[in-house]
């Protein structure tokens, strides 16, 4: 099913940025790394799509493009239809000989443009079968247009539309299980990423890509505006959300779930669990928790963090 | 003229348009079904089940992704299609404006209906005309025939590299969909060489060089970028200038097509009827002008000189044609199938009036809303319109600039 | 940064991007920038992959690697991963 694509560092660091230098993310950028990792997976030629949002936005402020691939983006919640037709447009021109090689397909959508208001049209596209990779680059909130709530903003997260008030202590709802949702469409691959773990999210964008019909690939991107911290942390922060088993790393080959490496190790030996406050703690999105009064919603937070593990650990045939 | 032989076949509007885009040599239809509409999908489907076409046929899940699928088939490369009608076209609302303005040549088949609420599925030409100003070419069809030669020109037009805009052509709902007509069709060899295959505009690239405008991996190119103040508004002025190089185009293969068919409809923009020596005029789009045109032979029986000015192309507006046409016409009723709620009469009338403001000779002019949600408009009604018109023409007054026909009080 | 202003008729149609945006430096938004000790530094190369910004290029024929300070924005990321403590976010 996968090449045996093997990789060094030095390879990857090599490999032209078909995400170029120049383009106007915030200093730290979270999704940009994710983009650029993304991007180095590519096995020849392809077309980017890519919602409205922080990486549309940040890449092509006219008359400048940071993409040195084909690339078109269209409207905010339509960017797996638009993949669509960039899929359906390539096989009929091919089968008429006006497209001599293969071209592969990737779509680029936030939290907003996936979990929300692209749903319809990522669902409709997947049960299609277009053979895409969707990357989903989840900063969890609508950064774009000044930190609003999404699907994707976890629970207790303040936004500019979920605040921490003095009743409400951030987003009450939890975060859409997005990638459960998009394996229950029964596509053939579905995986989670980090930025800190690149070699898993280059060799998973890859197997999106390799795979025939539609791929998803939810990616962790910290986002140093929206979740309130230091520049330098982006990196750090998308480690410790793995290993705090708030974002576990996964694939689901066929409908089969499996740990990856970060996560299957701390599946092996649970005492490498973190407590999630480790990872609250470095976010002002998450700092009216750490007093008295809502301490309550940090309980809660590992309680549905342990019992979306336990969840993921039987699906994999853990117990 | 020698026209090249034809087949004549019994088909409906949808019908015909299917009937079009099959031999028009299209690489990919996205389309959802909504009444009157799914008789073009059910056709192509057929097609394309039966091996007839070779075309990627994309069952969207909306509108809303018929047209994304069609725009991004389009920038590849791929000549697309779509079709729709009603709350389709509404909700496809937000990707008309992003088609036109990446000059994504996409053709798609409107089958006019009105919008919701109450919800109702008949014809009236509220869901396109309050797309008038999204950038779209729009043409409005007498009956199936023209449908299919307009949609096979439509291809046409929408890729000429001087205009590089998408075509919507209009379709009466149920009055022409539904209806079985006898329409000649060409020989699918003459359609296919009529439309050729895609051509494509040069573009600077950001690498530096002049390629086609399409998402070409040997030219990778952005389109649909961020435009700030500082650029966003020359776009704008260059979709401007495409509508204003289509008339001529679109007059010439419609020229070019009448030489292959031997059909016309007036000069491709305006049709008109009897028009040449008429002292009051019905000004309208649309299947209603066949309706029309009996009342005006009756009129013309008895010594009254009407005429009929059907408007083919309603975007670009034929504003110079327009004005000539009414030249020496002294009453005009525009008839609009359309509401303009609170905007003092219809979409067409408010357009006519403009352009006539500029004419050396101001008719009088008047608008009459009529068959909304579907409803009937008899021979009678539109007779009664002339009637008001040969008032106006003796009275030297008009009582009412807007009225509504066959509405109960 | 100053660009010039092209008028309607002589910028591409459907608005095609015509500059890269390599052209459009952003090394003047950074504050701090990285500094690397060369005798610290193993090359192991994990700044050059996470450098949001493309900024550090590897150099396989200097076996070496270099902070493009054009584009580079201060963020600090290469100083918070080096597992060698070799980079220092300077003023």
């Amino acid at each position: 099913m996968f090449s045996e694509w093997k990789f060094t560092i030095r390879e990857i660091a090599e490999k032209p940025d078909l995400f170029m230098s120049g383009h106007r993310a915030c200093a730290g950028c979270g999704p940009a790394t994710v983009i650029r990792l993304v991007l180095k997976a590519v096995r020849g030629p392809t077309i980017v799509t890519c919602a409205t949002g922080c990486m549309e936005v940040v890449s092509t402020i006219y008359p400048y493009t940071a993409w040195a691939t084909p690339w078109i983006h269209t409207a905010f919640e339509n960017v797996a239809a638009n993949a669509s037709g960039i899929e359906a447009a390539i096989k009929v021109l091919k089968r008429k000989g006006r497209i001599k090689q293969h071209i592969d397909v990737i779509a680029f959508a936030g939290d907003g443009g996936t979990y929300d208001i692209g749903i319809q049209a990522l669902s409709g596209a997947v049960e299609r079968g277009h053979d895409f990779l969707y990357v989903l680059y989840d900063n969890e909130a609508y950064m774009n247009t000044g930190i609003q709530r999404s699907g994707g903003t976890p629970h207790g997260a303040a936004t500019t539309t979920s605040p921490a008030g003095t009743v409400i202590p951030g987003k009450p709802q939890y975060k859409k299980p997005i990638a459960d949702i998009m394996v229950a469409h029964d596509i053939p691959y579905v995986a989670t990423a980090s930025p800190y773990y690149w070699k898993d999210l280059i060799t998973k964008a890859r197997k999106g890509l390799e795979v025939e019909g539609p791929a998803f690939l939810h990616v962790i991107a910290p986002c140093p505006r929206g979740w309130r911290y230091d520049t330098s942390k982006s990196i750090e922060i998308s480690r410790l959300a793995v290993e705090t088993c708030i974002f576990p790393l996964w694939e689901s080959i066929n409908g089969e779930y499996q740990l990856s490496a970060p996560s299957k190790t701390i599946a092996l030996k649970p005492e490498r669990k973190k407590p999630v406050e480790e990872y609250l703690k470095t976010q002002g999105r998450f700092r009216h928790l750490f007093t008295p009064k809502f301490k309550g919603v940090i309980e809660e937070i590992q309680r549905i963090t342990d019992k979306r593990w336990q969840r993921l650990l039987k699906k994999c045939g853990i117990n | 003229m020698e026209s090249v032989k034809q087949k004549v076949l019994a088909l409906n509007g949808d019908e015909a348009v299917a009937y079009a885009v099959k031999q028009s040599d299209v690489d990919v239809v996205a389309a959802y079904p909504i009444t009157p509409q799914t008789i073009i999908v059910e056709r192509f489907s057929e097609y394309v089940a039966n091996g007839e076409v070779d075309t990627e046929f994309i069952c969207v899940e909306s509108e809303h992704s018929a047209l994304s699928a069609c725009l991004t088939a389009s920038a590849v490369g791929a000549r697309a299609f779509t079709a729709t009608a009603s709350a389709g076209l509404a909700l496809m609302h937000e990707i008309l404006y992003v088609t036109s303005g990446c000059r994504a040549p996409v053709v798609m088949a409107v089958v006019n209906r009105a919008l919701s609420a109450p919800i109702n599925i008949h014809c009236d030409h509220s869901d396109s005309m309050v797309e008038r100003d999204c950038g779209w070419i729009q043409i409005y069809a007498e009956n199936s025939q023209e449908a299919y030669d307009s949609i096979i020109q439509a291809f046409r037009i929408a890729e000429n590299p001087k205009i590089m805009l998408p075509v919507m052509v209009g379709l009466d709902g149920f009055t022409l969909s539904h209806t079985l007509e006898n329409v000649h069709v060409l020989p699918d060899e003459t359609v296919r060489k009529f439309v050729g295959t895609r051509q494509f505009p040069l573009v600077t690239t950001h690498t530096g060089k002049e390629a086609p405008l399409r998402l070409d991996v040997e030219n990778p190119m952005t389109i649909g970028p961020l435009d700030l103040p500082d650029y966003y508004f020359e776009h704008k002025r260059q979709q401007e200038e495409a509508m204003r190089n289509a008339p001529e185009i679109i007059k010439k293969i419609h020229d070019e097509y009448a030489e292959i068919s031997g059909r016309r409809y007036g000069n491709g923009l305006l049709d008109p009827y009897k028009l040449e020596d008429a002292e009051i005029a019905v000004i309208c789009v649309g299947s209603t002008a066949g309706t029309v045109k009996t009342v005006v032979d009756n009129l013309r029986n008895q010594g009254v000189k009407a005429g009929l000015l059907r408007i083919r192309t309603f975007r670009p507006l034929p504003v110079d044609g327009i004005r000539k046409a009414l030249e020496k016409v002294k009453a005009v009723a525009v008839m609009d199938r359309s509401m303009s709620f609170g905007g003092h009469g219809g979409a067409i009338f408010h357009e006519v009036r403009h352009v006539l403001y500029d004419a050396s000779n101001h008719p009088y002019i008047v608008n009459y809303i009529y068959g909304l949600g579907g409803r009937d408009t008899s021979p009678n009604q539109i007779r009664k319109i002339y009637n008001d018109l040969q008032k106006i023409v003796e009275t030297g007054r008009v009582e009412t600039p807007v009225q509504f026909v066959g509405l109960r009080e | 940064m100053k660009t010039e202003k092209k008028g309607w008729k002589e910028i591409p149609i459907a608005g095609v991007c015509w500059k890269p945006s390599t052209e459009y430096l952003t090394g003047d938004w950074k504050t701090y920038k990285p500094v690397r000790d060369p005798e610290k530094c193993k090359l192991c190369l994990l700044c050059v992959i996470f450098c949001p910004d493309g900024a550090i290029h590897w150099k396989p024929e200097e076996n070496d690697l270099e902070f493009d300070y054009n584009f580079c924005k201060g963020c600090g990321i290469c100083a918070n991963e080096c597992p060698f403590k070799a980079i220092e976010m300077k003023l």
